[in-house]
């Protein structure tokens, strides 16, 4: 409590001081999605604090990357506050593209102890788990299930689904039940609709297909390299749970999925499910609050549950992202009072309820917020079981070749698991070799 | 003399600056007019194609400010050259390629064979064939993305109605056997008007005396058409097919749209290739080399095409 005293008068007091100099117009560059708005909204309050004019640059997610690292890589000035997304900060701390907030946390009283410790580890530090911090958790994101709770709940299809499965039907707690659930509703017919099982992740072109099939690995025993050598790989990322992990991933898309459904993301998922073509989607948590108000599955009709469990434990992809301060900006003094005034815990608190998930312990942390919203709880079972992919400078190198490995494998239908696994183990060795990180 | 603003103009010019000008040659006054378009030439053209090519033998990636660029000589291109990956997309881009060529212009031609006819609504109907070749590429890719929709895709619903199978039993763009098909149609269906534009200014180029001459001869319908139509457009139908090839060598923004390179690689052309180097992987240097082959590769095949369009075209 202390603290955050502390942080609100030195936030309240640097804003007040820099308003008093000089009035800047600041830019915060982000992907073109729902918490992007609740920002605007939210930080017509900096704006109203501090006199700066906060000015938005939100280029959608299939185009992110490529536009703002390009923004980057050039020195671009169009970003003074860059909401990066997790992989890019160890290419962009190395490459100088970010400020080291260190003395800025000490001197604000911003502790990192204070946010949620997978944020911390996924969106600021680098190199990974030291203290070095690159940006500010801004918002926690995690991929979960969204299902139809409407469906799950009719006492025609529970019979059924316990006549042929033997347990309730129910939100999934092993991705074995998961699929029994998506392969109970694939084709059948719903109030005069043919509905799909599940709606997952499959899209090749930037990062889906991997942000999705992750989930699965993870929970058969896939791990990034050895606990003494990360990037030990070799029989580790093409262990037999791995590959067990990637078989049931295929078996989900050729059981249980939407015909088509070939090159989805996050946006064809939303669409699917609120169309009514789907029993459950694969999704970063991000959406939640917009399903939850959607007209037509939102509130009572809809539930949300973890990725499930497998044989070789529960995880769950990471999302989200870090606020940083670009190092090219000329208004890096007022970029940091932004992350100053960002920090505190009301406004942070004000962030969740606009839409926003916060990482701020004090916020999650809450008696009522696992009360506040209807995916709440989910929120924080997920965000306890994250794991994340590369953060390393070359994580671009590493996520080609997992997307082109594991979509030729279940899309297109190439090969075997083992097959594409030990392909994805030669890729990356290649690229660990090239960056020097081993001989 | 009458007072004329052209008098009074002349009058009011400085007698200095009238010489300055005057004393300049025609050589120099043009050279002064086409100074700025050569800068510009050489500032957005020249200049990157240069150091393009110097870049191809690094090891430059622009992600990378802080590391020492290394003169690599060849080795970027041997490993293009030697690297599987490239001969997939060359493979899937002359798939594409041979097929969007070949179909434009056989029904391209018919088309403008057909249109050329004097009919009523003659014109009207040249405006709509040609309305899909002024849409962005960007709409027709989402456009079709719809259309390609197993449950609600007018186009599965179509080929379901015509051969009764089920509509959403096949996806065209999640298919391996299909998804190059799919990217072909669309190409087809957009850039076919382009070649029956050019096929039709290529007969109504040819005179009608000659058809007259031949119809004195008692020539066919049918041998009018192989010795007199065919060989009067051929140069047209060469033209088109090299707009069409040079236009599809580098096709991106239609396959992005629709299938994103997969699925897997099956549809991944060379420029997706290229720009998953340049702008996703930053190896610029490499991607530098691959440009530069792509480039030789358009600008020989085009010389070398153009040539023999010459030559048809003399005869």
């Amino acid at each position: 409590m202390k603290r955050n005293l502390t942080l609100t008068v030195a936030s309240a007091a640097l804003i007040a001081g820099a308003s008093a100099v000089q009035a800047e117009d600041l830019t915060l560059c982000w992907a073109a999605w729902d918490p992007a708005n609740a920002l605007v909204e939210l930080s017509r309050d900096f704006e109203e604090q501090s006199g700066h004019n906060m000015s938005f640059e939100f280029v959608p997610w299939p185009n992110f990357a490529d536009r703002m690292l390009n923004e980057l890589n050039s020195g671009g000035q169009l970003c003074d506050l860059m909401i990066g997304d997790s992989q890019w900060i160890g290419g962009s701390a190395e490459s100088g593209h970010y400020v080291q907030l260190n003395d800025f946390f000490d001197e604000q009283g911003i502790s990192m102890g204070d946010f949620i410790p997978a944020t911390v580890r996924g969106y600021s530090e680098w190199p990974k788990g030291t203290p070095n911090y690159w940006a500010l958790p801004a918002f926690g994101d995690v991929v979960g299930w969204t299902y139809r709770r409407d469906w799950f709940e009719r006492p025609e299809l529970q019979e059924e689904f316990m006549a042929t499965y033997g347990y309730e039907l129910a939100a999934p707690e092993t991705l074995a039940q998961l699929r029994d659930i998506a392969a109970f509703f694939q084709g059948r017919e719903i109030d005069g609709t043919t509905v799909y099982g599940a709606a997952i992740y499959t899209e090749r072109g930037s990062e889906g297909i991997t942000m999705g099939v992750t989930n699965a690995l993870y929970n058969y025993g896939f791990t990034y390299g050895s606990a003494e050598n990360p990037y030990e790989i070799e029989g580790i990322v093409n262990s037999d749970g791995a590959v067990a992990g990637l078989e049931f991933y295929r078996d989900l898309y050729d059981c249980c999925t939407p015909p088509g459904s070939s090159d989805w993301y996050m946006s064809e998922n939303i669409d699917a499910y609120r169309s009514g073509q789907v029993a459950m989607q694969m999704n970063f948590a991000f959406i939640w609050p917009g399903v939850n108000a959607d007209p037509n599955v939102g509130g009572d009709r809809s539930g949300y549950f973890p990725n499930p469990a497998g044989p070789g434990g529960q995880y769950a992809q990471l999302g989200g992202q870090g606020i940083s301060v670009v190092s090219y900006s000329e208004n890096q003094d007022a970029a940091l009072e932004y992350i100053a005034w960002f920090a505190q815990p009301e406004v942070q608190a004000s962030w969740w309820e606009a839409g926003g998930y916060s990482a701020l312990r004090a916020v999650v942390e809450d008696p009522g917020f696992a009360d506040s919203q209807p995916y709440a709880q989910t929120f924080l079972d997920s965000m306890a079981i994250v794991q994340d992919f590369w953060a390393e400078p070359a994580y671009a190198d590493l996520l080609l070749a997992m997307q082109d490995r594991v979509h030729s494998y279940v899309v297109a239908g190439e090969g075997t698991a083992q097959e594409a696994l030990d392909g994805l183990v030669e890729d990356w060795i290649e690229v660990f070799e090239d960056e020097g990180l081993i001989d | 003399m009458s007072d004329t603003p052209i008098m009074r103009l002349a009058k009011a010019t400085p007698p200095g600056i009238g010489r300055r000008v005057g004393g300049l040659s025609d050589r120099a006054i043009a050279w002064i007019f086409v100074a700025p378009s050569i800068a510009l030439l050489l500032a957005v053209n020249i200049f990157p194609l240069i150091w393009t090519i110097r870049l191809s033998f690094t090891n430059f990636r622009v992600n990378r400010p802080n590391r020492d660029v290394e003169w690599i000589g060849l080795e970027n291109y041997r490993d293009i050259l030697t690297d599987s990956d490239t001969w997939l997309s060359t493979q899937a881009t002359a798939h594409f390629l041979f097929w969007t060529i070949a179909l434009q212009v056989l029904i391209g031609f018919t088309m403008a064979y057909l249109i050329n006819k004097k009919f009523r609504g003659n014109d009207m109907w040249t405006t709509i064939i040609v309305f899909p070749m002024m849409l962005s590429p960007a709409v027709v890719g989402n456009f079709w993305t719809f259309l390609y929709q197993p449950q609600i895709g007018l186009f599965n619903y179509v080929v379901g109605f015509l051969t009764g199978a089920d509509p959403s039993s096949f996806s065209m763009i999640g298919d391996v056997a299909l998804a190059p098909w799919a990217i072909i149609i669309v190409d087809t269906w957009m850039w076919t008007p382009f070649v029956m534009l050019i096929c039709l200014a290529g007969l109504r180029s040819i005179p009608d005396s000659i058809y007259e001459a031949a119809e004195c001869d008692r020539a066919s319908k049918w041998r009018q058409f192989w010795t007199i139509t065919i060989p009067m457009i051929l140069p047209f139908l060469m033209l088109a097919v090299l707009f069409r090839g040079i236009e599809n060598f580098k096709m991106f923004d239609l396959v992005v749209q629709l299938t994103g390179g997969g699925p897997g690689s099956t549809t991944e052309v060379t420029s997706i290739n290229l720009k998953r180097e340049a702008f996703e992987r930053w190896r610029t240097g490499y991607a530098s080399a691959y440009a530069v082959i792509l480039f030789v590769t358009v600008f020989g095949l085009a010389s070398i095409y153009v040539k023999a369009l010459n030559k048809v075209k003399d005869r």
